[in-house]
């Protein structure tokens, strides 16, 4: 006996059309705060603890590199890898932006250490995208 | 920002490698278990990868 349910070519037309894992305001929301506020996204989808982790792991890494006297990189840099670096840092989100404003950051590499901090900093930002991406992973449902 | 951080390369690269293997820990696997192991796997690797870079570098320099 057929299969009602597998064998109407109607139902697996629709099946096809039909996304895996539809895509949810959450799903949209969730990496932007993530983004903007490391470990907000997992602390907007109830992780609290993996968002704290984050939110400790990005913020420390960003300090440290302020800490160690390292660049933040501007959007205008001139130089393609400046502007690379400008990628890495503006990963931090709302980090970025204060340190842009509380002009931090705004020195040049005078030593070892200073590079160091340069290369913790674009990191941070880089980690950051990586929790925002899993965010968007939780909200739309591939990842528990 | 008003303080100064010190970190030998040695200190930095155990800093940072602490820092992302919580991160790559918690965002490329799923239960918790699997996390906690993944993100000591990171940790060795970058921490042993640190040895193993050095001894090449002294050799290299004989």
């Amino acid at each position: 006996m057929a299969n009602p349910t597998t064998d109407n070519p109607k139902d697996k037309s629709k099946n096809a059309a039909e996304p895996e894992y539809p895509l949810t305001t959450m799903a949209v929301i969730a990496p932007i705060v993530g983004w903007l506020i490391p470990g907000g996204g997992h602390i907007l989808l109830k992780r609290y603890g993996r968002g704290v982790l984050l939110m400790i792991s990005v913020v420390a890494m960003f300090v440290i590199g302020l800490g160690m006297q390292g660049r933040i990189y501007q959007p205008n840099g001139g130089d393609i890898l400046d502007m690379l670096g400008f990628v890495g840092d503006v990963g931090t989100g709302v980090l970025y932006f204060l340190a842009r404003i509380m002009d931090w950051g705004n020195v040049m590499a005078a030593n070892a250490a200073a590079d160091y901090g340069k290369t913790f900093l674009i990191a941070a930002g880089l980690l950051n995208f990586i929790a925002a991406a899993d965010a968007h992973h939780i909200a739309l449902g591939k990842k528990p | 920002m008003n303080f100064n951080l010190n970190l030998s390369h040695f200190s930095a690269a155990v800093v940072f490698a602490l820092f992302a293997s919580i991160v790559f820990g918690i965002t490329q696997r799923n239960s918790t278990m699997e996390q906690v192991k993944y993100g000591l796997y990171c940790f060795a690797m970058f921490v042993g990868g640190v040895f193993v870079a050095g001894w090449v570098m002294a050799l290299i320099r004989r």
